[in-house]
């Protein structure tokens, strides 16, 4: 019997459990399915991490070691590697994780609290429906960059890439430092999803074209990848005729967006917010199943990781005041909360409710459903302004947040809304 | 090379690996050749994975009595192969008054075959068994013999067992002649030669240019496409039977189903093409199945798509399966012409296929001792409860390593797939066999983990290493 268990030894769980232990949880333990901690961060060796949390810029590694050797290090936590969670059953006073791995076999373990920290996937080609063959050379961009960073092997010469989500540019670059063509980048929407300072140091820097409003509409080739053909798409995202171009290719990469991973979260019958993907969290991201928590990319993807950790602190801290109060048999009233809605312009906001009596006000995460310049974001409730802020330039590649004060917060009346919108 | 085979099958596809497992009752010797670098790869992987009760076909044709006969063998056959396989029911709908005939029609047809069941549904009862069917349906045909089965994975049971009972299995095996040589032919292919006194030939769309290797050329083949759509299992729970449009021309028509592993199937789409080799989906083709079974169960959003692929039927000029002794040459034997209900009707062709078999060589037929049925079953970690589990991973530790994370596939049960007779030897091998990477991510975090487990067990370079045979590779060379 543990105090917290966390699933997912990536930074969100690692986080997650060093911000539960600080604030006095004694027993913890990490469920990691790799065999290693970091989670994703492992293969992702190029730098431009950590400038906001650690106002350095690191590697992935070596941002992940700054959570890895305190995990490591401190007596409280506890980590299984290989160990990966098939199902969480909820319960009143405990909840019950069931998980394999090699070592130790079928695990059936049971905490008071539980992290959900299991970060997300890519979208495979399949769901864009692309037509043609099936041919070897179309995988993810994620997975490219496990055999060239991981592996050691490179899985193409000629390349295009579809999707300009960061790792899709990310990898831009390093197929090219491998002596890999990457021809162009093509994306749907009219604007990248990517983080600005990626396109400019992944592709710009190179001379590879992005190619917005453009699409693969089929790919060629019967036992290995020999070109796609692309097409420009109009306003409705539909490939116009007439504009199709071939381009001969050995490797198609696909970076055409991410999926929180919540198989488990659902099999736990936790309540999801179809916007997200994740689950809906109050401001400790606390799920609406009392003691399960959720942070990082498995509650909503993120631009960053500085912005996991921090989120996952808050998580960690959560836990760690319900265990507390568990502990001490203090009974908890039911809080009050205020839903968070997401306004004209932005597409979710995280968290989806807010205690009115929180102490610490509340930030509220959001992204936008377009591109902005010169925008206001402003957050109102019952047709009331609480605060507002100018930004030269909104993208949805970016995470935003904004903040309400504790009094404002307390004193918002019964059925208010808390609703964040952008104004141009 | 020395050894004569008494009979060699020519493609490795259901209907192939069938006929081998049947003959491997027998003290003969058996060869199973596939073009393809595993078993399953052409028609078999590729289609609805329904088996139909039977109520379409002309009565008389081959079609109709392998079509019901094969309904009837699929539950055992399938529970002896330990293979997924569903009796979930099938619905033929009539949207309006103008279709009801032909409800009749296809009732009248069904009972003549011998289709157990029957019956016709008033809206009512459609409704209360399909709630998501088009209400303004007017009435449907249900039978209840209908059934789901996975296709590839009966395919590669059957191979598996055949395989084990003492059939020679030949992968990227092309034949490319068949020479007769009074007592026997000698089968060329790139790969190599051997030697049998009989040929079955299930080519799928390949089987007329095999008749026409030894002389035969009573029938001709085209390919029809046809493209499906697969939908996450989140979607499961639309429909519980399968549901059919009324029949057309071009075939059964675009049906909704769900799958024996809980996804939702739709399609296929229906075009004739001269090539036949040509696998590729198609816009309009997606596009159109998508707009058709809208028909079926209107307002219901068509999302989460996983994939989408596509089939080719093997449509012959004589509009029934070929099932016969060649009239060029005794010793070839045809099971050719499998387009639906090839699959449904499989086990009896089988069946048919034997006899024939037993009448073009003679001598004595006596089983011999020891012949399984089946084969092991398969360890499914994510179907298993936790004490088979824990019972599993006690026994095989790699049972308690998750390579792929969708369908909770383990390395154990990777490994059992590539070192079973007839095993895998490529990614969309170990696919099929296991699950992983048939998921909601379609291998994108564990293709690489599977690469990895066939290079070290099949003991070759990662960059060797396939998706599916031939020059299909992941790796291209080591990185800088």
């Amino acid at each position: 019997m543990y105090d917290l268990i966390v699933i997912g030894g990536g930074p969100a769980g690692m986080a997650a459990a060093l911000e539960a232990e600080k604030n006095g949880v004694a027993s913890i333990l990490i469920l990691e399915r790799a065999e290693f901690l970091g989670g994703i961060l492992r293969q992702c060796i190029h730098t431009g991490f950590g400038m906001h949390y650690f106002r350095e810029e690191l590697t992935g590694p070596e941002y992940a070691d700054r959570f890895v050797v305190p995990v490591e290090q401190n007596p409280r936590i506890e980590v299984k590697l290989g160990a990966m969670a098939l199902e969480l059953r909820p319960g009143g006073e405990t909840h019950t994780v069931i998980a394999v791995s090699k070592s130790d076999g079928l695990l059936e373990l049971r905490a008071k609290a539980v992290v959900l920290a299991m970060g997300c996937r890519e979208r495979p080609r399949g769901a864009l429906n692309i037509a043609g063959t099936r041919p070897a050379g179309i995988i993810s961009a994620g997975a490219a960059q496990k055999y060239v960073n991981m592996d050691g092997f490179l899985p193409g010469n000629e390349v295009v890439i579809l999707g300009s989500g960061d790792i899709g540019l990310i990898m831009a670059r390093r197929m090219t430092f491998e002596g890999a063509h990457v021809k162009m980048v093509c994306e749907l929407m009219p604007y990248s999803s990517g983080l600005t300072r990626n396109i400019v140091q992944c592709l710009d820097d190179f001379g590879i074209p992005l190619k917005l409003s453009c699409t693969v509409v089929a790919v060629h080739g019967k036992e290995r990848l020999e070109g796609v053909t692309i097409a420009g798409v109009d306003e409705r995202l539909k490939p116009i005729p007439g504009t199709e171009e071939e381009v001969p290719c050995d490797l198609l990469l696909l970076s055409v967006g991410l999926i929180p991973e919540n198989e488990l979260t659902r099999g736990a019958g936790v309540p999801i917010d179809p916007a997200t993907g994740g689950a809906i969290v109050n401001q400790n991201r606390e799920t609406a199943l009392p003691g399960i928590f959720s942070c990082g990319n498995v509650l909503h993807v993120h631009d960053l990781v500085d912005y996991v950790t921090l989120e996952s602190q808050l998580a960690g801290a959560g836990a760690a005041e319900y265990i507390r109060r568990k502990n001490a048999g203090e009974t908890v009233r039911a809080p009050e909360y205020v839903p968070t809605k997401a306004g004209e312009g932005v597409r979710y906001v995280v968290p989806q409710q807010a205690e009115k009596n929180e102490a610490a006000g509340v930030k509220l995460y959001f992204r936008v459903g377009g591109v902005h310049k010169n925008a206001v974001v402003r957050l109102y409730a019952n047709g009331k302004e609480l605060a507002r802020k100018k930004r030269p330039r909104l993208a949805p590649g970016e995470m935003e947040h904004i903040e309400i004060a504790p009094r404002q917060l307390a004193e918002l009346p019964e059925g208010a809304e808390l609703t964040v919108e952008i104004l141009e | 090379m020395s050894q004569i085979y008494d009979v060699a099958i020519v493609g490795g596809g259901v209907v192939g690996a069938l006929i081998a497992r049947e003959l491997s009752r027998f003290p003969l010797r058996a060869a199973l050749l596939e073009r393809g670098n595993d078993v399953a790869v052409g028609t078999t992987k590729a289609n609805s994975g329904i088996v139909h009760a039977g109520f379409d076909a002309q009565p008389g044709t081959w079609k109709a009595k392998m079509n019901v006969r094969g309904n009837a063998l699929m539950p055992q056959l399938c529970q002896t192969l330990h293979v997924p396989y569903g009796q979930n029911g099938s619905l033929v709908v009539a949207f309006d008054e103008s279709e009801r005939p032909e409800l009749n029609r296809l009732l009248e047809r069904g009972r003549e075959n011998g289709v157990p069941g029957l019956r016709l549904f008033s809206r009512e009862e459609l409704l209360a068994m399909e709630p998501n069917v088009n209400p303004g349906a007017a009435a449907a045909l249900y039978a209840p013999t209908g059934g789901i089965v996975s296709p590839f994975e009966l395919c590669v049971a059957a191979a598996e067992c055949a395989a084990a009972n003492g059939v020679d299995f030949f992968r990227n095996f092309e034949v490319q002649a068949l020479c007769w040589e009074g007592d026997h032919f000698i089968i060329e292919a790139p790969a190599g030669q051997l030697h049998a006194k009989a040929v079955v030939n299930a080519a799928g769309v390949h089987a007329d240019n095999v008749a026409r290797m030894a002389g035969d050329d009573s029938f001709s083949i085209r390919a029809r496409r046809g493209e499906y759509v697969l939908l996450d299992s989140s979607q499961a729970g639309v429909v519980r039977n399968t549901i059919f449009q009324c029949p057309s021309p071009m075939g059964k028509g675009v049906l909704i189903s769900p799958t024996v592993h809980g996804n939702i199937l739709i399609g296929p789409s229906a075009e004739d093409i001269d090539e036949k080799e040509d696998l590729s989906t198609t816009a309009p083709g997606l596009a159109g199945i998508q707009k058709t079974v809208a028909r079926t169960v209107p307002g219901y959003p068509i999302r989460d798509v996983i994939t989408s692929f596509t089939g080719l039927r093997a449509c012959g000029n004589r509009h029934d399966f070929v099932l016969e002794r060649s009239a060029a040459n005794g010793n070839l034997i045809h099971a050719a012409c499998m387009e639906s209900p090839g699959l449904s009707s499989s086990p009896a062709i089988a069946e048919r296929i034997l006899e024939l078999v037993r009448e073009t060589l003679g001598g004595d037929w006596t089983e011999k001792p020891g012949w399984n049925p089946g084969r092991p079953k398969p360890v499914r970690i994510r179907e298993l409860d936790n004490d088979g589990r824990r019972a599993a991973i006690a026994k095989n530790p790699a049972y308690g390593k998750v390579v792929c994370r969708c369908e909770t596939v383990t390395e154990g049960e990777i490994i059992d797939a590539i070192r079973a007779p007839a095993g895998a030897r490529d990614i969309d091998g170990v696919k099929r066999r296991t699950r992983a990477g048939m998921g909601r991510c379609q291998g994108g975090f564990c293709g690489a983990r599977v690469l990895e487990i066939l290079a070290r067990e099949l003991e070759l370079p990662r960059e060797e290493i396939t998706k599916f045979g031939g020059g299909s590779k992941i790796l291209l060379r080591q990185s800088k």
